[in-house]
């Protein structure tokens, strides 16, 4: 079972690590003030008041997530949990004056698993795009290998075994007072001008020592 | 066989096709966007104009074009043979055509106040609703609760099981029509909840978008399906 990285937050409702205006012009104040502000708080609120007085209080946000998600039948604190977890992880994936192309080690891997730093760009995009409805675009890592995942809704690869490495947002609710329904506009700019490559890189390492270390 | 029912007028009875054409000789048939019987300001304050705008021209075309490009690719999937091909298109037609099939009925389950949205059903359908559900306000109370807690995106609907004679209230996720709920079932009434339906004026407040829905709910129209139907 993958272990969860980074994302340590019980039910804190953690700021991004930026001032709510820092991701301008690629991302609105106003989205982040709507998006962490009142979407993101109300999953943690919500889950904190879903657990209370059951066994799952308590427990580390990653239990109450893998618990919930219960083989794919899903029990009903699964999408307030998933989602907390998700939308931390989100904020972190991103930074002001970020995107373009990675370097070093994390370039080799992505040019290693899908040929070319473009193939990779194009894979994720499509990802991104034809997750239909509600969901998340991923890339992660298992195997040694890194992979384009998409997910629908509330789920993310710890439960379907592998470690996060990046993520984007593809329910409306991301994208839709700074880019209506102009979804590959908002994935082309977070890929040019949002993504923390350096968040990526750390959680790729965290990785691969959990891994080896469940070896 | 399954697939040329998708293609096929029956299964869209009750929606007025108003454009759509014939195109090769295998007559699939190619879906155009239907007009809005109103303008887009028409909802408002209700639903601005801007959504109507936005969710007409442009989330609804898209799903016109979409499903139109899926048929195309059916079409020849289905004439080299390629069983693989034709159930790997199942999603996109469903997803697609679904949207097309739900928006196409939403247009007419809204209309402008002075047009008499928001007007309580009357005749047999009225006391339907009273007999089901108690009051037209229980239905509402029901419907609202419902569409406010579809996770990620959906519809939420009224509907008649034409087998069983009852109302009944259900939601879909994503595009995936009424009927995929039971082969009976009729949408009389469907409220998108999906965010593109009511964002850029509710923000995240969905429950108030459903408190409002209902003063531009078109019953004269749900009245008629429901007539209609149990005759």
């Amino acid at each position: 079972m993958a272990a969860s990285i980074a994302v340590t937050a019980n039910y804190v409702l953690q700021p991004p690590p930026y001032a709510l205006d820092a991701l301008e012009p690629h991302m609105s104040k106003q989205t982040l003030e709507f998006h962490w502000g009142k979407h993101h708080r109300a999953y943690v609120d919500n889950l904190k008041k879903q657990v209370l007085g059951t066994d799952l209080e308590g427990k580390p946000l990653d239990h109450i997530i893998n618990k919930t998600y219960n083989n794919g039948d899903l029990l009903p604190a699964f999408n307030n949990a998933a989602q907390a977890w998700n939308h931390e992880f989100f904020w972190e994936s991103m930074k002001p004056n970020g995107g373009g192309k990675p370097s070093g080690e994390l370039l080799a891997l992505l040019e290693r698993d899908f040929t070319s730093y473009e193939k990779f760009y194009e894979e994720f995009n499509a990802a991104a795009a034809t997750q239909f409805g509600a969901g998340w675009a991923w890339l992660a890592y298992a195997n040694d290998k890194l992979k384009v995942v998409k997910t629908p809704n509330a789920v993310n690869p710890l439960v379907l075994g592998s470690f996060p490495l990046l993520t984007i947002d593809v329910w409306e609710h991301a994208y839709y007072l700074d880019f209506q329904n102009r979804r590959p506009d908002y994935i082309k700019t977070f890929m040019n001008n949002l993504v923390s490559w350096e968040a990526v890189s750390a959680r790729l390492e965290a990785a691969k020592v959990a891994s080896s270390s469940s070896a | 066989m399954a697939i040329r029912c998708v293609a096929s007028r029956k299964t869209l009875a009750g929606l007025k096709e108003t454009s759509s054409r014939l195109i090769g000789f295998r007559g699939i048939q190619t879906f155009t966007l239907p007009d809005l019987p109103y303008d887009y300001g028409a909802l408002e304050p209700a639903i601005s104009g801007e959504i109507m705008q936005i969710h007409h021209q442009k989330h609804h075309q898209t799903y016109v074009t979409n499903y139109n490009n899926a048929l195309e690719q059916l079409d020849q999937a289905v004439s080299k043979g390629g069983t693989s091909a034709v159930v790997k298109l199942q999603s996109a037609i469903k997803f697609n055509g679904g949207g097309h099939v739900n928006h196409s009925i939403f247009w007419k389950n809204l209309a402008p106040v002075k047009e008499g949205g928001g007007e309580p059903p009357k005749g047999s359908l009225g006391s339907a609703i009273d007999t089901h559900f108690g009051s037209l306000e229980g239905l509402v109370k029901k419907m609202s609760a419902e569409g406010a807690a579809v996770q990620g995106s959906g519809w939420v609907w009224l509907g008649l099981d034409k087998e069983l004679k009852k109302l009944v209230v259900d939601t879909t996720a994503n595009q995936d029509p009424l009927v995929t709920k039971g082969g009976s079932l009729v949408p009389l009434v469907g409220i998108d909840v999906w965010e593109h339906a009511y964002y850029l004026q509710y923000k995240n407040v969905r429950p108030e978008y459903l408190k409002n829905v209902w003063k531009v709910i078109n019953w004269k129209y749900a009245s008629e399906i429901y007539e209609k139907e149990c005759n």
